[in-house]
């Protein structure tokens, strides 16, 4: 005889016992301090608060350590932290042409103001694997050099005196920008709330929309005027007090894309800008975006939208891997109610295919008979 | 990092509940409109209740009585893990009974035992947009609420008729609300939409993914949408409860071994048990056999004779009784 299957408190607290158990692995082995992960796993940890929309390594870390090292549950930990915070304030724009730099390269120009600088790049590291890395080797300490007296301006200040790219954008200085963690976003929506979005989305979402733009749908001839990582200070304005509050700083990745543009009947021909920013370091998260950004700009230039790159509905609308994760994931619920409707419904279907093919086969015989 | 972990009342911070609240006021206001909310994220995935957890998080308060259930059930995984969510942050009583919960949170049903005045049904909703799998333009789809423009609504059920001799929608089956918007029941199996007509429950749809708010207030009418020579029907089983022998309950189909064998059992667990428990129970008899909205008869707050004598659930297209 059937009995209805109760113990779904009792198998959900036992599975969450064994998830904590599988979490934490062969006992015998020093379990993870959350410095370990801050300091070893550091890109990791960036993505997480770029895409959890935190800035707090330690949290990050740990939420790295608790989805196991799963970076897109890690991010669904942060979020459902961050959103439960207060807002105090907003900081005023930072400004990334001050930053602190560790790293900047232009593609653009051979030689710059402030110099190409590499920084901690994987770029032209050899991937082959590195087994005295197993073993524990020593690492010596980096080579240091004097801090940069010169200032370092961003490349697109550099062209736009030429008056040969366009604005850094043209919102007027009392606008207030948006905020999707306040508002719902709508459609269409302004370049700040899409920017916001971006800078939050799906790293591998963006990767994939900036590189189908490389290869033809919705090409934008891009050039990387600057990719920068650094410092950058974040200052507040409190009412009551007559001067800014410095916060502290942050490490973001800001990307500049150049794009080449022949002009349409809305502007006329220069370069225009794509723009990438995130916390932490993530060229590729940054560049992906300003890819992304520039294609998004399709109709406000007046270009064609003719791929899923351009299309705003479909890209921010899809871009959070959260909001991705849980509806593809939400299949596993239990669906039975609709699965019998459907049932139901093919069954009635099937029986009434079936008399309709016996009462033909049953005509066909008679006629034969005849 | 000890003291990170500390959480308002209900999870939501009250900022976030009174923006909520006005959304749902909104809703209210206007029956079946969808209004677009900023939604959070919640501790649980996107798709996994979030938008309905958003709304009963925002109306609860201490007093409350909660019950959760997902395909009728108090027992799935996700109902348990909903509730017992509740009871962790917000310490609010939780049951199991429909007639003793002030809150009653569901995912793809509606229980079987009528609900009355003063009984909050507050919907898990993935896809808010009835017009959504006809045009997946957002900015589309609004426009054609704004104009009342829902012809090609119309046309995809035609289209069911002319190709499977019916329509061929077992849930999720469109509604127009007060004689004005078109609105998704949810994924509630068809064989639900007769009891949101006229309820005299407050009903509320929470989508949390897709950032969206609707409401159906007491006493509102819900009409499914049908032709006059297709008049909508609900599903109808050919045998009652194998447990409870309940008719007219919507059922859920029972594997029982690998050679075909099946039973069929109330999807509705609590409704189910009770009868099982008390066989004389009124409950025996059954709210679904009228297929009205709420039990009006036995509802404290006596209804105008006008909504008393209002004809059970009928659908668009045919005349009045």
């Amino acid at each position: 005889m059937y009995v209805a299957v109760k113990g779904g408190e009792a198998a959900i607290a036992n599975a969450h016992r064994l998830l904590a158990d599988r979490r934490r692995g062969d006992r015998s082995v020093p379990a993870l301090r959350l410095d370990q992960i801050v300091e070893q796993l550091a890109l990791g940890v960036d993505r997480v608060m770029s895409e959890g929309s935190l800035y707090d390594r330690k949290l990050a870390a740990l939420a790295v350590v608790q989805a196991r090292g799963d970076l897109i549950e890690a991010i669904f930990l942060l979020r459902a932290y961050r959103t439960t915070l207060p807002r105090f304030g907003y900081t005023n724009p930072v400004d990334t042409g001050a930053m602190q730099l560790e790293r900047r390269v232009s593609a653009t120009y051979k030689d710059l103001p402030g110099g190409q600088v590499l920084g901690p790049t994987f770029d032209y590291t050899h991937r082959l694997l590195d087994p005295q890395l197993a073993a524990g080797a020593e690492i010596e300490d980096p080579a240091q050099r004097p801090a940069e007296a010169e200032a370092m301006p961003r490349v697109s200040s550099i062209l736009a005196h030429e008056g040969l790219i366009e604005a850094d954008g043209d919102m007027p200085l009392d606008y207030v920008p948006g905020d999707i963690t306040r508002e719902p976003l709508q459609f269409p929506m302004a370049r700040d709330i899409r920017l916001q979005a971006l800078s939050r989305g799906d790293e591998g979402f963006l990767l994939a929309l900036g590189y189908s733009t490389q290869r033809g749908y919705a090409r934008n001839h891009p050039f990387v005027g600057e990719v920068r990582i650094g410092e950058v200070e974040l200052e507040l304005d409190v009412p009551e007090l007559p001067f800014t509050v410095p916060l502290g700083s942050i490490r973001v990745t800001e990307c500049q894309m150049v794009n080449q543009f022949k002009g349409s009947a809305k502007a006329p021909p220069q370069f225009t800008r794509g723009y990438g920013l995130v916390f932490g370091q993530s060229e590729r998260k940054a560049m992906a975006m300003a890819l992304c950004d520039r294609a998004l700009r399709a109709t406000e230039l007046g270009e064609d939208v003719i791929a899923a790159a351009q299309d705003e509905e479909f890209v921010i609308s899809h871009s959070d891997n959260v909001q991705a994760t849980g509806f593809v994931e939400h299949l596993k619920l239990p669906h039975y109610v609709d699965f019998q409707a459907e049932l139901d419904l093919v069954r009635r279907m099937r029986a009434e295919y079936q008399d309709r093919e016996n009462q033909d086969k049953a005509e066909e015989k008679r006629e034969a008979a005849e | 990092m000890t003291d990170i972990a500390t959480y308002n009342f209900a999870y939501l911070d009250e900022q976030t509940k009174r923006m909520i609240r006005r959304a749902i006021l909104k809703g209210i206001a206007i029956p079946g409109y969808q209004v677009p909310f900023a939604s959070r994220e919640m501790p649980m995935p996107y798709g996994w209740g979030t938008g309905g957890v958003q709304v009963t998080a925002s109306i609860i308060g201490p007093d409350d009585v909660l019950k959760v259930i997902d395909q009728g059930a108090d027992d799935t995984t996700n109902a348990v893990s909903i509730r017992a969510f509740f009871k962790k942050v917000a310490k609010v009583a939780v049951t199991t009974e429909t007639a003793k919960a002030t809150i009653i949170q569901t995912r793809h049903r509606i229980p079987e035992h009528p609900l009355n005045a003063g009984q909050v049904l507050v919907f898990q909703v993935p896809i808010p947009e009835p017009l959504r799998f006809l045009e997946p333009r957002e900015t589309e789809t609004r426009k054609m609420h704004a104009l009342e423009e829902y012809g090609l609504m119309h046309v995809k059920l035609y289209e069911d008729i002319a190709r499977h001799g019916r329509i061929a929608t077992t849930y999720a089956y469109p509604v127009k609300v007060e004689g004005r918007y078109v609105m998704d029941p949810s994924p509630t199996p068809k064989f639900d939409n007769p009891k949101m007509h006229r309820s005299p429950a407050l009903q509320l749809f929470g989508a949390g993914r897709e950032k969206r708010i609707y409401a159906v207030p007491p006493f509102t009418d819900v009409v499914s949408l049908d032709f006059e020579d297709h008049p909508f029907e609900v599903q109808t089983f050919d045998q009652p409860c194998a447990l409870c022998a309940a008719e007219n309950v919507y059922l859920d189909e029972v594997i029982l071994d690998d050679h075909g064998g099946h039973m069929f059992v109330c999807s509705d667990t609590d409704h189910c048990e009770k009868r099982r428990a008390d066989p004389s129970s009124p409950l025996s008899e059954g709210r679904a056999e009228g297929a009205g909205g709420g039990d009006l008869a036995a509802s404290p707050a006596t209804p105008s004779p006008a909504l008393r004598a209002a004809p059970p659930h009928d659908g668009e297209g045919k005349e009045a009784r």
